[in-house]
């Protein structure tokens, strides 16, 4: 019987939740297991609809495993937008205070939705769905561990639906990117756990007897993430049946403990997984291997060394005792030579290939990506250097760092990727439109623009206001002068954030269209097919 | 106090030798000369995706 | 050259790649969060701190829920701007209670690491019911609602058990008082003289300009009224705090 176990599985998990709501110690919590309730019996319905007592038939095991990675390209699209969706709202409501909506819809719980939502929704699906697809491909070898696979990708889309109506219910630790509280970090272990299994197992059996760089990355992203979410949320919970918990670790040490785990959710997250990305599409769409590859062993090892270490530069000037802040600069400082060690990398590899940089928007946007890390992967150890975060700590600066990096560099990438593997998982001949890559591409490059350069410009002006003084030695403006100033760099801000989300819309509905099978009528980009010219 | 000043005497110096020494090992390593073939071989892995 | 295929082994070895990066991402980590666990001098000698008192304690956990150190912070650095602006710089000892600590990344609002005894308890409840109000710039969201929910006491001690459990050197005696102390705190006519005494320094009376009922309002401004204010820096010693 298909679905048999599974069933089974689903009925015992419902059931669970129910007496989690009846049992509940507090409000949310009671709350948070309804919405478990529902979405579970949800799916318990789903499955028993699709109940089918045929035998079933024996899987092609010669043929790639690509059932969840389509599913994982439909969710980072869908995720993309909803992310960038309440990132725009929450920009707006910086702007117009006006827009927050208490309880529910205060900045305060909105933002851990925006932060979760773009990183681990829709970042997290790309790098699920992308290390799917480039380990069976480099590895020559099936996933392993049968519907192992799926189970990581409904369970991780549990998890997002969890963390994020937990966050609206006012359910968070209050550690930056890693709000979610004690029972949903438990969940994401197992799933964290069975992903592990499917990639590594997936290694083991590969029939290439070289594990290809970009596996490497992603392998050392998932072993270190799980490393970093068990160590940060080691928590005591007030009940077993309430949402409530208590940090294991207090003040100081909780304090370095948190930003160890959230620069390398930067770290390991948003950029070894990611450039495990870089080193598979970018050689494939642009056809030519990776300009060093031993220049990616050496960027390998020393990215993870030393990202690992950069941690206290977030905590520059605190309470931290100052040799871990010396010790977090001058790696942080370091850091910066492997990070451009692999943009070079990834972007050498067009070398005698530059101008498919005019023929191909998915190229544009890939390169464009790598060169966004560059900048990005700059202006970090910049800001880490204490004299510089003196001033950009705690301002605007640090959130259009954060975005440049994310936008640049994790959105654009995750785009390219979206756009090559669609067309392929689907036996599609080409996308519906290019021409459309090639609008999304200009609507994200002006966006970021946009939104970098209205928080350089607020974050500086921002640090300035605080510590000027008049010349009799008192401080020149009040706290509440320097919000104001904001104003109008908050409204642009969401300017930038809406060209961004719109350009993300306009890729929703070309992958859509490419999986419906459908092809648009359009004259070629530039450059792709070069009009003759007659001979002088 | 004694155990601190102990591990930063022996971090900026020792330790810090110790790391240098690896690094460059590596990195010569490996940028070794045989390596050239084997790398550019590795590099090509994405080109032979057809079947599992 | 047989060393010069070594490299091959852990390009070739799945398991011994997982473990060799395994093994390089730990060693950062250990070498600078370790050390402040056993270094004595992490935590500078003060005198004044305790931990919080339930209706605090509450209060805080309101703070938490609401994402308020999304824009707030809780830690105030050694610039004279800063000093200036808010008081003495924070010591690692005034947040050595704090499960988890809230020291924040963001100034969006004022740093409130001394936010208590600036305001009365009317401008906080006035300003949290409607911020532009008191504040024309301000942009921060509205926090009314606090002031129409109840805070139940019932079965708080066990958030101050799960403390102990987590090293917040609670009492006995603390433990068995704590829903007493939580409703007893907010209430303007009742003893407060044993409250005190377990928790010195703590503010009492009514906080939300109603006194018939303990709202999550009487909780959230008696956090912020105590914070930065237990530390004595009459008797700290800056020369021997200095790491």
């Amino acid at each position: 019987m298909r679905y048999g176990a599974e069933i089974a599985w689903m009925s015992l998990a419902t059931f669970l939740a129910l007496l989690g709501a009846g049992f509940a110690a507090d409000a949310p919590f009671r709350a948070h297991m309804w919405v478990l309730f529902a979405v579970l019996a949800i799916g318990t319905i789903v499955l028993l609809r699709n109940v089918s007592f045929e035998p079933e038939q024996p899987v092609d095991q010669s043929a790639y495993m690509d059932g969840p990675i389509r599913y994982g390209a439909i969710a980072t699209v869908f995720w993309a937008v909803v992310g960038l969706l309440v990132g725009v709202v929450i920009a707006l409501q910086l702007a117009f205070p006006d827009l927050n909506l208490e309880p529910w819809f205060n900045f305060g719980r909105m933002r851990p939705l925006h932060t979760s939502a773009v990183i681990f929704a829709f970042g997290g699906n790309a790098l699920i769905a992308t290390s799917f697809y480039v380990v069976q491909r480099t590895c020559r070898a099936r996933l392993f561990g049968g519907n192992l696979a799926w189970y990581v990708f409904w369970g991780y889309q549990l998890f997002i639906v969890m963390a994020a109506t937990g966050y609206l219910l006012g359910i968070t630790q209050s550690r930056e990117y890693a709000e979610p509280e004690w029972y949903i970090d438990l969940f994401l272990t197992v799933v964290w756990v069975a992903y592990l299994t499917v990639f590594l197992g997936t290694i083991l059996k590969r029939k290439e007897p070289h594990i290809y760089v970009a596996n490497w990355f992603y392998l050392s992203f998932i072993v270190t993430i799980a490393m970093l979410h068990v160590v940060n949320n080691l928590a005591v919970p007030a009940s077993f049946v309430g949402s409530k918990s208590y940090s294991l670790f207090s003040g100081v040490q909780d304090a370095l403990t948190q930003w160890w785990y959230g620069h390398n959710a930067v770290g390991f997250f948003l950029t070894a997984g990611f450039l495990g990305m870089m080193y598979y599409f970018i050689p494939k769409q642009v056809n030519r291997p990776v300009y060093s590859y031993r220049l990616s062993i050496i960027h390998f090892w020393s990215l993870i060394f030393m990202y690992i270490w950069a941690g206290p530069h977030h905590l520059h000037y605190t309470a931290l005792p100052d040799w871990a802040q010396t010790l977090g600069m001058v790696f942080s400082i370091m850091l910066w030579m492997p990070s451009w060690g692999g943009m070079i990398n990834g972007l050498m590899t067009l070398s005698g290939a530059w101008d498919k940089l005019r023929t191909d928007p998915i190229v544009r946007m890939m390169v464009t990506a790598v060169a966004f890390y560059g900048m990005a992967t700059f202006e970090g150890p910049m800001m880490s250097i204490k004299a510089v975060n003196s001033l950009s700590h705690y301002t605007d600066w640090t959130i259009g760092h954060v975005h440049s990096g994310a936008l640049g560099w994790n959105g654009l990438i995750s785009f390219g990727a979206v756009y090559f593997m669609v067309p392929r998982l689907w036996n599609r001949e080409r996308l519906y439109s290019v021409r459309m890559v090639n609008w999304h591409f200009w609507l994200a490059t002006l966006g970021i623009v946009i939104y970098a350069a209205s928080m350089w410009v607020s974050g500086i002006m921002q640090g300035l206001m605080w510590r000027e003084y008049d010349e009799q030695g008192f401080l020149v403006y009040s706290f509440a002068e320097s919000v104001a100033a904001m104003h109008p760099y908050y409204v642009m801000r969401a300017f930038g954030g809406a060209l961004y989300l719109s350009g993300v819309v306009i890729m929703a509905w070309n992958i859509f269209m490419t999986i419906r099978g459908h092809q648009r009528e359009e004259v070629p980009t530039t450059g792709t097919a070069p009009a003759l010219q007659p001979a002088e | 106090m004694e155990t601190y000043t102990a591990m930063r005497h022996f971090a900026d110096s020792w330790g810090l030798l110790g790391m240098t020494v690896f690094f460059v090992g590596v990195v010569l390593f490996t940028l070794r000369p045989g390596s050239k073939t084997h790398a550019d071989a590795a590099a090509r892995i994405p080109f032979e995706d057809d079947k599992p | 050259m047989a060393l010069m295929d070594k490299h091959a082994l852990i390009e070739r070895n799945a398991t011994l790649l997982l473990v060799g990066s395994f093994l390089v991402v730990t060693i950062g980590g250990i070498v600078e969060i370790a050390p402040l666990f056993y270094l004595e001098n992490t935590i500078e000698k003060v005198e004044g701190m305790r931990p919080y008192s339930p209706l605090e304690l509450a209060g805080r956990n309101i703070y938490i829920r609401e994402g308020c150190y999304l824009c707030h912070s809780q830690m105030i650095r050694p610039f004279r701007d800063e000093v200036e602006r808010y008081g003495h710089y924070s010591l690692a000892a005034e947040s050595m209670y704090d499960h988890p600590f809230q020291w924040g990344s963001k100034r969006t609002g004022p740093d409130l690491a001394r936010v208590g005894d600036r305001y009365s308890n009317e401008w906080h409840v006035q300003h949290l019911t409607d911020p532009r109000s008191v504040v024309p710039e301000s942009i921060m969201p509205r926090y009314a609602f606090l002031k129409t929910v109840p805070l139940s006491p019932k079965g708080f001690s066990t958030q101050l058990v799960a403390n102990i459990d987590v090293g917040v050197p609670y009492t006995q005696e603390m433990i068995d008082n704590a829903e007493v102390d939580l409703v007893a705190q907010a209430n303007p006519n009742a003893d407060t003289s044993a409250l005190t005494k377990r928790y010195p320094k703590a503010k009492t009376g009514d906080f939300d300009g109603n006194p018939q009922q303990v709202s999550e309002m009487d909780a959230l401004v008696a956090y912020l009224q105590m914070l930065g204010t237990l530390v004595d820096f009459s008797t700290y010693d800056e020369a021997a705090g200095y790491r």
